[in-house]
């Protein structure tokens, strides 16, 4: 435990690190009711060829990949009319290789009227993490994009107060990035300086 | 202007006063805020406080007992468990994912698991005997955890008695799953595939005994809330959360429940079996403290039924698997308690160190380097105490989570504080948070 070098990956295998294979999109019939969902929101919102890039269906899961400048318009659309009530929040995904698309935020929504599930997924480049907020349409998503950011540093316009939520207010970096090394942190108490647990001592 | 309070020591800043209350005399205080003409004033209430279920902190501006304004702070319990889990092999998981939400640790197991299980393909291939210890775990944690909820619930709004007869109970449960498991907490019980251990000898009995107790022990508490004419007005028509409230906020849960919508994912998206079992689904209509408290008050006897369907289950599936046979899968052993109260299998030892060099490599690759899970993205969700837990999991094939974060129903529904408690008296937050319950282990993580 002590002495690690590195990320702090002390498991033996970080050498093993690979890279997560985007999946292609999936071809009608999607199954279930995914088929139901597509065709009510290409009926309900008619530009959705233009908005959703991707829809994927995997493990009996339904994902659409919104373009972000349309997340807004498309969220608005799955709460009034397709009667997705609920968003059960959103979370960050970092690909790092993805080159153009590194940082996705993943927003599952349910629908408590069909009792329905499905997923919008947004990519944004790394260089311009920026992503429109839907606190407006689903205010619950308040902390939940707090958090995103907080994590990866993606940024939701429009959302009322973008502030850190679990970090300190004053830390740098966004930890939970695929760049952030795993390790600890000197700690400062009452003047004295602790060093992290992997810089303490190292028996070698 | 005023003499040095050691108690309560003032300095200016540019927002006005700030006084550092540390206990003691408050008389000063309250003569030094009394002699000031504004009426607004900003207290911190928390992160140390006892009645804010552990480090969450309140920012409360008051009119005098009036809250204008109620903002939660977190974050004092962050221990970036989703971040370390990407360093650890998926089994290694279950023992992070339990110290979540430490009240529910069967729940953030279960959850973990299934996506894991979603995402290698084996949902249908979990043994049943595994799914029923499940479930039966669950439902003991249920009761476990809505005691904690009822039980400081109550201390906090100032009746001692029914915290004792609810710790009484959850004693009960949390020696179940010593008896089970040989932890009381965070016991990683549950894994990919199965469960880590079969029932030990003699447990059915014991549990049933101990489902009998409880049935007769929840009658004090009943008898000392329900209709309690002090605890009513502490908690009728406090904390008043509706339907579109809820949905707009994403309230999952009693808090949902309370507003009439009977939701609830056992029996709305079932798992587990949960679609084999019989119970109902409680509700209320009142949107408030009360109704949440009846609530949970009435889940605990569904859940001593549902237990007491899955023993029936257990007694005939005795002697079946509880992980799936896929070897490349399993934990190569599997282990019993023996009477050290540690977990061992000397045949397994015996076999991988005496006779099958294979066997020992197969064992030290599956324990160190773990299985590979295929790529893709799963969420799954589960109905926890507090409401829906959503395990939100990423592979890239590896033998390490890619990305693991968890939908915490705690960290989602204290954003409800606000809405429950403005416009209320300072005393009714302290009820209006207990009724949603949140554990900080959840939501920091």
């Amino acid at each position: 435990m002590f002495g690690a070098q590195g990320t702090g990956d002390t498991s033996g295998y970080g050498g093993l690190a690979r890279t997560a294979a985007s999946t292609g999109s999936s071809e009608r019939p999607y199954g279930r009711y995914f088929d139901e969902v597509a065709d009510d929101l290409e009926r309900a919102y008619p530009m959705f060829s233009d908005a959703i890039e991707r829809v994927v269906v995997d493990r009996g899961e339904l994902t659409l990949h919104v373009k972000r400048e349309k997340l807004v318009e498309v969220s608005k659309i799955l709460r009034d009319s397709l009667k997705f009530e609920m968003c059960m929040g959103v979370s960050g995904v970092n690909y790092p290789a993805d080159a153009g698309r590194e940082l996705h935020a993943v927003y599952p929504l349910l629908s408590l009227t069909n009792n329905r599930r499905i997923r919008l997924e947004v990519s944004v480049p790394d260089a311009d993490a920026h992503i429109p907020s839907v606190v407006e349409v689903w205010a619950g998503n308040n902390w939940h994009e707090r958090e995103t950011f907080d994590m990866f540093g993606i940024i939701f316009d429009g959302h009322p107060g973008l502030t850190r939520i679990l970090m300190p207010d004053d830390w740098q970096g966004h930890p939970q990035r695929k760049d952030y090394a795993l390790g600890g942190i000197p700690v400062e108490y009452k003047g004295a300086t602790t060093p992290p647990p992997n810089e303490r001592r190292s028996y070698k | 202007m005023t003499t040095f309070d050691p108690y309560a020591p003032s300095r200016d800043t540019t927002e006005g006063t700030v006084y550092s209350v540390t206990g003691g005399d408050w008389d000063s205080l309250v003569q030094e805020i009394g002699s000031t003409k504004e009426e607004r004033v900003v207290v911190n209430m928390g992160p140390q406080h006892p009645s804010t279920h552990g480090v969450l902190r309140l920012v409360l501006e008051l009119e005098g007992e009036t809250v204008t304004e109620a903002r939660a702070g977190i974050g004092y319990l962050h221990t970036g468990i989703e971040k370390n889990m990407e360093y650890r092999s998926w089994t290694q998981g279950t023992t992070f994912v339990t110290r979540m939400d430490y009240l529910a640790p069967l729940f953030n197991e279960t959850a973990y698991c299934l996506a894991v299980e979603k995402l290698l393909g084996i949902t249908q291939d979990v043994p049943e005997r595994a799914s029923v210890i499940r479930v039966m775990m669950m439902e003991l944690n249920r009761i476990s955890s809505h005691m904690v909820a009822l039980g400081t619930g109550a201390l906090e709004l100032g009746a001692i008695s029914p915290m004792f007869f609810a710790f009484r109970e959850r004693e009960t449960v949390l020696d179940i799953f010593e008896m089970i498991s040989g932890l009381r907490m965070n016991m990683a019980y549950v894994r990919p595939g199965g469960v880590q251990q079969d029932l030990p000898a003699g447990a059915i009995p014991k549990i049933r005994d101990a489902v009998k107790l409880m049935r007769k022990n929840f009658k004090d508490n009943t008898t000392l809330l329900v209709g309690n004419s002090i605890w009513m007005k502490r908690t009728q028509g406090i904390g008043y959360l509706d339907l579109a409230g809820c949905t707009t906020l994403g309230i999952t849960g009693p808090v949902l429940r309370s507003t009439g919508l009977p939701w609830d994912l056992r029996k709305m998206q079932p798992y587990c079996g949960y679609e084999d079992y019989n119970f109902d689904v409680i509700t209320a209509d009142t949107c408030d403290v009360y109704g949440r408290f009846l609530i949970r008050m009435n889940e605990l006897e569904q859940s001593l039924r549902i237990v007491e369907q899955a023993l029936d289950k257990l007694e005939k599936l005795e002697g079946a698997p509880v992980m799936v046979a896929d070897k490349k899968i399993a934990w190569p052993a599997q282990l019993a308690m023996g009477g050290d109260g540690l977990g061992n299998s000397l045949n397994h030892i015996r076999e991988i160190m005496g006779t099958s060099m294979e066997s020992l490599i197969h064992h030290f690759k599956l324990v160190t380097e773990g299985f590979h899970v295929p790529a893709g993205q799963v969420y799954v969700a589960i109905e926890s105490p507090r409401g829906e837990l959503g395990a939100q999991v990423v592979s890239d094939g590896g033998t390490k989570p890619y990305r693991m974060h968890f939908r915490e129903p705690s960290f989602n529904n204290l954003q409800a504080t606000s809405a429950m408690s403005e416009g209320g008296m300072v005393a009714d937050i302290i009820g209006a948070v207990a009724s949603i319950d949140p554990v900080m282990g959840g939501v920091d993580r």
